[in-house]
């Protein structure tokens, strides 16, 4: 076996449902490359899983490329894993070592019911941004693009927040299970821009109490989400969606 | 089949206008009882989604991923083209539908392409009305810039997410006709038929893919906007989930496939670095403008590429083609790093990758500016291959990226099966032979904001606005067919898993599908893909649930996946031409580039399925050419 082959003790959440109990499954896995991914690694073992008839360990992803936000899991306690700025689907092998034990389990919520194994409904998100995450214009009518000049500054703060992918890992890393950081940041990003405006007030209102609603806990400033964002978006947006919501409920 | 392409009369530039004058119109008190299907929601499905609802009809919109957020149109890069001429450079409508049909090496319908052309600048207003960031000058306004080889700026960003960026608008136009109650959404829901009521699309079976059943939907039209079908090559820079199967089932209902062999290949591509390589991904080829393509000029030469002398190196991309050098295009680079390593002289551990060298300009310029220009593509680089690019050349190697064929469509985007609307990626209809970078986000959301929501009226304003039961002969027939199929997958108890044949489908489809073919290769491919097909229905392996089973949505897709690649090898032996990005290497100038045939060939090839295992008929659209002169590229 060369230098760059692992064996890996994984100890993986099996859960047929939302309502069935689950429990952590052991796993060993030989001869994993470190140029593997997170998720080839697994794929690799779900491979030998259909081979021995038995059932592979359901997980989400699709892009593979950390834009997608279908992808994530809880790695050793750790929302996404052990890299700043990364989903698991960019995590590699490589920052593991030959014998090492991996815990893997899926985002825990009482927002987010497992479907299945490391597979979780995040409809919840959707609901939040249906509550208001837009600018409610109808396509077709709208004025020339260059019509409202927006500064460099509020335009690239605007991006900053619109960057969030909804993967969902802060919920996941909030012991408080608040989903703040996902509806601060849409809220943030629209607020910055002349095209957010109109509805700014109704729009912080609606996603917020859309976000009690579906259960998230509130936000008590741990900041572990913003440690596990594989975006890397501030925290700075939940003080901003604080601050929203407060002229939303003063502001008429 | 008679393929009839509707396109208007008159001007081109007038074409449109007085086409839109001409389509039936529906009340606005009746557009309520029109049910809408719309399939899929990356770009063209979610535009097309929120506006077809913000017109008051009844839409239900189905996704493969758990939220239409996901599609994978959020992986898009670099940015979407638009005629603005906000830069005062030159840029005209018509300079873009002239790029746009010379960059698709003329096989593409010249009226659809001045359409995207005339439409594409209200693309940009809509998207900055819905509060899409894109980047901006410090005075306030847009801020455009030259991509892929054009020699005007008209490319409109949002940092190295635009495809996020527009995507994100489309759905949270969408989710907003969610809350309004117009449009209902079905996330983790799969279409795996079409059903077809007296010759017209009138509904779909999708399968739930949480509890495994199958559901059936009627509407009064169905508008699929799938995506593309480049996960046949198994790797690719594609989505897990981006699938062909739902072009696929309409194909074998009678919707009409053109160009299946379109395929494009992006050049600057992370190697593969194992088999149990999932997916490639992609960065972005302005890395070309300051990085040096290079070899080691002898055979088999493994020394770690800074102990390789200048002097034994092969520029040959400089050294073959000394105009454009580096930046010579897409399937141009693609191919010579192809020539490099089949010669035995490719890079890495496999041999399958050249060198992609900043050296020079680092010691030039400065390791700071190549950091300010491309430092995320070198820390994304790190984080793949563990390789500090700043010290040792990157590796790359060309990877399978966009299908520029799909289901054929006429002028008002409907396939030949009257109801069956497909947009986007899905269609066939303005990239021709190679799509220019930057005008797939184009595509897309011209196809779903302001085409879709006209043509789609006009035929609806033909039909009878009576329902369909889900109960109807036609769905419980379809629903019944489906269902066998699925428990034919799950009743096979082989040896082999889904992703073993999707591998094996992709390794024949590479190496004699993929960026060179010949005749014989093309031949070879189609046994190949027949043995394996025959072996895949005999030797399959799947979990044996019927419930959530990621496994078996994989291996239905592969079924399908070994019948398309037939397809698209006999298009690709039928087109003795080179053009775009289909290079047969029996046509090719002296100097070895890519060979048109016009008199031959100057057709949009459609194919008609004839049942199984029969060979399918080849329609052919003829393409007339009026406004942009047909031109031999050359880049030497």
């Amino acid at each position: 076996m060369s230098s760059d082959r692992m064996t890996l003790r994984l100890k993986i959440w099996r859960q047929t449902d939302a309502n069935s109990p689950g429990k952590l499954v052991q796993y060993t896995l030989n001869d994993v490359s470190k140029h593997m991914s997170f998720l080839e690694m697994l794929d690799v073992l779900n491979e030998d899983l259909i081979r021995k008839g038995e059932r592979p360990v359901e997980f989400d992803s699709d892009c593979r490329e950390g834009i997608c936000g279908t992808c994530g899991m809880v790695i050793n306690g750790m929302a996404h894993g052990p890299l700043d700025g990364t989903t698991v689907c960019q995590l590699h092998m490589r920052h593991f070592q030959d014998g090492d034990t991996i815990t893997i389990e899926p985002w825990r919520s009482r927002a987010f019911p497992i479907l299945r194994d490391l597979v979780v409904d995040r409809g919840s998100f959707d609901r939040i941004i249906a509550a208001g995450g837009y600018v409610s214009v109808d396509t077709g009518g709208a004025p020339d693009a260059n019509s409202v000049p927006i500064s460099k500054i509020s335009v690239d703060s605007a991006m900053d927040a619109a960057a969030c992918i909804a993967c969902g890992a802060c919920v996941a890393a909030c012991p408080n299970g608040s989903a703040a950081l996902f509806t601060a940041a849409k809220i943030t990003h629209l607020s910055h821009l002349p095209q957010g405006q109109v509805e700014r007030r109704e729009r912080a209102l609606n996603m917020v109490a859309q976000m009690d609603a579906e259960g998230f806990g509130n936000c008590s400033n741990h900041g572990e989400c913003e440690a596990v964002c594989p975006k890397n978006i501030s925290i700075r947006v939940i003080a901003r969606m604080r601050r929203e919501y407060l002229r939303g409920l003063v502001v008429r | 089949m008679k393929l009839d392409a509707k396109i208007p009369t008159g001007p081109i530039q007038q074409k449109w206008d007085s086409h839109r004058f001409n389509l039936k119109l529906i009340s606005p008190a009746n557009k309520r009882k029109y049910h809408i299907i719309v399939v899929g929601t990356g770009l063209a499905g979610a535009s097309a989604a929120a506006s077809l609802g913000e017109l008051g009809y009844d839409v239900t919109v189905l996704c493969i991923q758990d939220s239409p957020r996901r599609a994978h149109s959020i992986a898009a890069q670099g940015g979407i083209n638009a005629a603005t001429n906000y830069a005062n450079d030159g840029d005209s409508v018509w300079r873009l539908f002239y790029d746009t049909v010379k960059g698709g090496d003329f096989r593409a319908r010249e009226a659809n392409v001045y359409r995207l052309a005339q439409v594409s600048a209200n693309i940009i207003d809509q998207c900055v009305a819905q509060g899409v960031p894109f980047a901006r000058e410090y005075g306030g306004l847009l801020e455009m810039r030259s991509f892929g080889g054009t020699q005007v700026s008209r490319t409109f960003y949002a940092r190295g997410q635009t495809g996020q960026q527009l995507l994100l608008g489309a759905y949270q136009a969408l989710m907003r006709q969610v809350e309004k109650g117009k449009v209902t959404v079905h996330p983790r829901r799969e279409m795996l038929d079409l059903v077809m009521v007296n010759g017209q699309a009138r509904g779909i079976i999708v399968r739930n893919l949480i509890t495994g059943e199958l559901e059936t939907y009627a509407g009064h039209a169905v508008v699929l906007a799938t995506g593309g079908y480049g996960n046949v090559y198994y790797l690719s820079t594609n989505a897990i989930n981006s699938n062909e199967t739902a072009i696929w089932r309409c194909y074998k209902k009678g919707a009409a496939f053109a160009n299946p062999c379109f395929t494009q290949i992006h050049p600057t591509c992370i190697p593969v670095s194992g088999a149990y390589q999932s997916k490639l991904t992609l960065m972005s080829e302005s890395l070309r403008n300051d990085g040096r393509v290079w070899v080691p000029k002898n055979k088999g030469d493994k020394r770690p590429p800074l102990e390789i002398p200048e002097a034994e190196r092969d520029y040959y991309l400089e050294r073959k083609y000394p105009s454009f050098g580096n930046l010579v295009p897409r399937d141009i680079a693609s191919r010579n790093a192809k020539d490099v390593c089949d010669a035995g002289r490719g890079v890495g551990e496999t041999g399958l990758a050249v060198y992609l060298d900043f050296a020079e300009t680092i010691e030039r310029e400065g390791v700071e500016y190549v950091k300010d220009k491309y430092g995320n593509l070198f820390d994304m680089y790190e984080r793949i291959t563990g390789e500090n690019g700043y010290v040792t050349p990157m590796r790359i190697y060309p990877a399978i990226h966009y299908t520029m064929g799909g289901l054929w469509v006429d002028y008002d985007l409907m396939s030949t099966i009257p109801g069956l609307f497909v947009l986007g990626e899905a269609n066939f209809s303005d990239h021709g032979a190679n799509r220019l970078g930057a005008s797939a986000l184009m595509q897309g959301l011209a196809d779903g904001y302001f085409i879709i929501p006209y043509t789609i009226g006009n035929y609806l304003a033909t039909t009878a606005a009576t329902a369909t039961a889900t109960d109807s002969a036609e769905f419980t027939q379809a629903l019944q067919e489906v269902k066998s199929r699925v428990g034919r997958l799950l009743s096979i108890r082989g040896k082999r898993t889904p992703r073993d044949f999707h591998r094996e489908i992709g390794r024949v489809m590479w190496d004699h599908v993929g960026m060179a073919r010949n005749e014989r290769s093309l031949k070879h491919a189609i046994e190949e893909l027949r043995r394996i097909r025959s072996e895949f229905w005999q030797d399959l392996l799947v979990p044996a649930d019927e419930d959530l089973n990621k496994n078996l949505e994989f291996a239905g897709r592969v079924a399908d996946y070994v019948e398309l690649g037939e397809l698209l090898a006999l298009d690709a032996l039928q087109r003795k031409e080179s053009c775009g990005g289909h290079f047969r290497e029996e046509s090719q100038t002296p100097e070895g580039e890519a060979l048109r045939d016009d008199e031959n060939f100057t057709y949009a090839a459609a194919w008609e399925f004839a049942g199984e295992n029969a060979m399918p008929t080849l329609h052919k659209e003829p393409l007339t050419f009026e406004h942009v002169p047909l031109t031999q590229r050359s880049y030497k």
